[in-house]
């Protein structure tokens, strides 16, 4: 097994340590996990047990915040 | 239809009928100085991808401080599905039951879907949603949208950020007659005086963004919305006379000043 893989965070392709978990990928983009809702592979993923989530490679991630709107 | 002295929205009540946007402010101090100068407990926001050279831009722990109700909206979303999908995560995002259902798929006018607004709001009622839903200001979609169960309509006044103001006014009308929910008139507003007349009309309460967080001063034209929405209630409440055709003088017209 690669030591890295290739997921798409966002739109852009990303490296993950392999394997790896939601909770990783969150501490490498220095996210605050209450602060985001996600979807992997256009499903939304709850806050209870996401860190634990797996990804796995070619994973489509969508980390998303509120911003302002009307 | 709202004789009630607060605004119930889904079995929630709020003292405050100004509901107010957070787009468009020049910084996130000066968005919190206008919710707080607005009274406002129910505030708007909008879901986008994290950015991570812009980690300011996230709004919810600046929000949460206040104590407030988020309404996530669903802009950006062109159809039903996706809208229902923007839902989903603003409500796993914020934990609020609210949604503001906002599909415009033409970028040039922002018109609201009706078809795929109303096809929006009944999945999201389903599913336990308290739902808002921006719509043109159609009297027999407003009705479609009151028995697919959502909790208000919220008619433009005019297109979105043109301040072009109630030029909807005689269509709103004829929903507030109609309604048995709230009529929130949602988009356009440029001034107070044409949040009081929404209000006078028998609106429930006015949604308001632009006018606010692109006045000269956002937190003074917050605090100037706010008075004219309760005034504008208060007149409504108070009962306005009926107009008249001709002169109805209020002085007596007595003939002792006459010089014969």
């Amino acid at each position: 097994m690669a030591i890295f893989m290739t997921i798409i965070v966002n739109g852009t392709e990303h490296e993950l340590d392999n394997p790896g978990t939601l909770g990783h990928l969150l501490k490498s983009l220095e996210i605050v996990p209450e602060r985001v809702a996600i979807m992997v592979n256009d499903r939304i993923i709850p806050r209870a047990g996401r860190n634990e989530a797996v990804l796995k490679a070619g994973d489509r991630i969508e980390i998303l915040t509120f911003i302002g709107g009307g | 239809m709202d004789n009630g002295l607060k605004l119930n929205l889904g079995g929630r009540e709020f003292d405050s009928r100004l509901i107010v946007g957070t787009g468009k402010f020049a910084s996130t101090e000066i968005m919190i100085e206008a919710i707080k100068a607005s009274g406002a407990e129910l505030v708007t926001v909008a879901l986008r991808r994290f950015n991570r050279e812009r980690p300011s831009d996230d709004l919810l722990a600046p929000l949460a401080k206040l104590g407030i109700t988020l309404v996530p909206n669903t802009s950006g979303a062109r159809n039903a599905a996706e809208a229902v999908r923007a839902a989903m995560l603003g409500r796993e995002l914020s934990g609020s039951p609210f949604v503001k259902v906002e599909i415009h798929p033409n970028p040039h006018h922002l018109m609201p879907d009706p078809i795929e607004t109303y096809e929006a709001s009944r999945a999201l009622v389903k599913e336990g949603f308290i739902v808002l839903p921006y719509m043109p200001a159609d009297p027999v979609l407003a009705k479609r949208l009151e028995d697919a169960g959502c909790a208000a309509v919220m008619p433009l006044g005019s297109a979105i950020g043109t301040g072009h103001g109630l030029s909807t006014a005689e269509m709103v009308k004829l929903i507030i007659a109609d309604s048995g929910i709230p009529v929130i008139v949602d988009a356009g507003l440029r001034s107070p005086s044409e949040a009081a007349a929404a209000m006078e009309m028998g609106c429930s309460a006015v949604l308001v963004n632009s006018a606010i967080a692109a006045a000269g001063n956002p937190s003074a034209m917050a605090s100037a919305f706010s008075m004219a929405v309760k005034a504008g209630y208060a007149a409504r409440q108070a009962g306005l006379m009926s107009r008249s055709d001709v002169a109805v003088a209020t002085s007596p017209l007595t003939a002792f000043l006459a010089v014969s």
